[in-house]
């Protein structure tokens, strides 16, 4: 029964799902701003609890060089965002791409990416520490969305740069 | 006056624990528990009364017809409205306001006309408005708060401009529990010939209601947020103006004669409920509508005061809760809507409900409410029937333990 898992469940969870380093990250963020010069950025909603997140990032040869993030919202969305930022600074984007798929992993989202058993867990660094989330399964978007933010970003770089590459021609 | 530590005994579900707590449910602006004499009712209804309504002529189908139409005239009695043909069964209040804008926006108005909404509507009361109004040249004008808690009636004087066909308000926010001056509203509409709906899903639940009293044109509500089954929503609307009204759903039950080159419409009501209706729910609201009678709106009403004063009271004593709304329990129904000053209200919602506080956190389907508070996202703590003192109490020491997990306390 549904009313037995509830009851015999999560109750003390709650410490485990805001752990220290996660409220470290939350309340003195990495980051956090928005980068100058830069040449890609990208907007995340969560319309659910209003999490928004913006990133600036600065991509060159193929590689995330340094990037910044914005935003408010939640403690889960805000940490995770400062978290992924540290993970993933000055990776290419084919390991970025890998990184989140190894992140999403720990909630049980499967993606497909070729370089992803390249990485353990401990590559994403603090960002580890948001698998209790696991337990509150309305909370994941808000560890999402600087991850998917970040990968539409990458996206609509690349989009960019080769319709400036076609035009060059 | 009732004992709702007594009433709380005719809701199963209000014994059951939550994360290992006993479960406070203070989330009833979003959805009311069920007392045992709807759940069994239903369960009744399915056992003894099933049969397709208004087309068998045997003796089954006819108790089933006659246990929906008793329905209808309960709620037309509960709400106040002298004749029976003008209340309408639907899903929802989004879908009562749904059709209205189908079956009489859409007729009647026209490139250049305006209506006029409030920054308090729900998205039920917004988004069917917009959808109609785009790409036909009918403009969305809202009427702005006072104070972040009240309407501003200069404001609705002023933008009550003739153009002004329709004035779509909610009786009662679902976030602040501000309740509006509806008569008033009516009587400054009416004067300028524009027509009213009234969204009341939040208001009906928690005190009387007279529709002719009211004297509104379009009014809405939801049979969930008052003890009754999901998917069973009301709406009422002046016999006047439901003489104007085209269908709004085509199909079975609401037509009288059919053939391809002409349709003739069933009479009223049942032009506007195509298809099977949800007659075994809407029988199994009328428990519900008994049992809030037999309370007595005037005394839940009463009941709700006292708590909505208790809880703003204890949370005020709190130095890191934000309270909004009128902060008055004459003016407010039974929610309160709060932020921690510190902490968002996600995770405020997760730490109260890992301690079995279930309450909403979010925008509550009102962005554009959340905007002018100048917030993001809100708490809030709503009551009926069965919420006591002591659910206030669980709230407020929930809340504590807000601060235990964010490092917030301070050491003594």
């Amino acid at each position: 029964m549904d009313s037995q898992k509830l009851e015999g469940g999560a109750y003390g969870g709650v410490e485990e799902l805001y752990r220290e380093v996660i409220l470290d990250h939350f309340k003195s963020p990495k980051n956090k701003g928005r980068l100058s010069p830069s040449n890609a950025e990208g907007e995340g909603l969560n319309p659910l609890c209003g999490d928004q997140i913006h990133i600036t990032a600065f991509i060159e040869n193929e590689k995330l060089k340094d990037l910044r993030f914005d935003g408010h919202g939640c403690a889960i969305s805000q940490a995770a965002a400062s978290m992924m930022t540290d993970a993933i600074k000055g990776k290419s984007l084919d390991e970025v791409g890998a990184l989140s798929v190894s992140f999403k992993k720990i909630f049980g989202i499967e993606e497909k990416n070729n370089m992803a058993s390249r990485f353990k867990l401990e590559d994403l660094g603090d960002a580890v520490a948001l698998e209790g989330v696991k337990k509150y399964p309305v909370r994941i978007k808000c560890a999402l969305l600087s991850w998917n933010t970040l990968l539409e970003l990458i996206e609509n770089f690349k989009k960019r740069s080769e319709v400036k590459y076609d035009t060059s021609q | 006056m009732f004992d709702p530590k007594i009433i709380k005994k005719d809701f199963p579900i209000l014994s059951r624990k939550m994360n290992g707590r006993q479960l406070v449910y203070l989330d009833n602006a979003a959805t009311t528990q069920k007392p045992n004499v709807v759940i069994d009712g239903l369960a009744n209804l399915y056992r003894e009364s099933n049969a397709n309504i208004h087309r068998g002529v045997y003796a089954l189908a006819e108790e089933a017809t006659r246990l929906y139409e008793e329905a209808r005239d309960k709620v037309a009695r509960f709400i106040g409205s002298g004749t029976r043909h003008n209340v309408i069964f639907t899903r929802n209040t989004t879908e009562s306001i749904n059709l209205v804008a189908h079956a009489w926006a859409c007729k009647f108005l026209k490139e250049g006309d305006e209506i006029l909404l409030t920054d308090m509507e729900h998205h039920a009361n917004v988004v069917p408005w917009y959808l109609l109004a785009k790409g036909k040249g009918i403009r969305l004008k809202s009427v702005s708060l006072k104070d972040k808690s009240v309407l501003d009636m200069a404001d609705f004087q002023k933008k009550l401009t003739p153009q002004v066909k329709l004035v779509a308000v909610t009786a009662m926010s679902n976030v602040l529990g501000t309740i509006n001056p509806i008569e008033n509203i009516v009587k400054m509409a009416h004067q300028n010939k524009s027509l009213v709906l009234v969204d009341g899903a939040q208001s009906v639940p928690h005190s009387p209601t007279n529709v002719e009293k009211t004297d509104c044109d379009f009014f809405a509500f939801s049979g969930h947020k008052m003890l009754g089954p999901t998917g069973v929503g009301v709406l009422w609307v002046k016999p006047s103006v439901l003489d104007t009204m085209d269908p709004f759903l085509g199909g079975g039950e609401m037509i009288n004669k059919v053939s391809l080159e002409e349709i003739t419409w069933a009479d009223l009501p049942l032009k506007f409920e195509a298809g099977t209706s949800n007659y075994i729910d809407v029988a199994a609201f009328s428990y519900a509508i008994d049992y809030l009678t037999q309370l007595g709106m005037e005394a839940i009403r009463e009941h709700e005061k006292k708590l909505v004063t208790y809880a703003i009271k204890k949370l005020s004593e709190l130095p890191d809760i934000t309270i909004y709304g009128p902060k008055e329990a004459n003016k407010q129904g039974g929610a309160v809507s709060f932020n921690h000053k510190a902490v968002h209200a996600h995770d405020v919602g997760t730490i109260l409900g890992d301690q079995g506080v279930a309450i909403r956190v979010g925008h509550h389907c009102s962005q554009i409410l959340m905007k002018a508070l100048g917030v993001s996202s809100t708490a809030r703590a709503s009551f009926y029937i069965y919420n006591t003192e002591e659910d206030v109490d669980s709230l407020v020491q929930a809340l504590n333990k807000v601060n235990n997990v964010f490092g917030l306390l301070k050491k003594a």
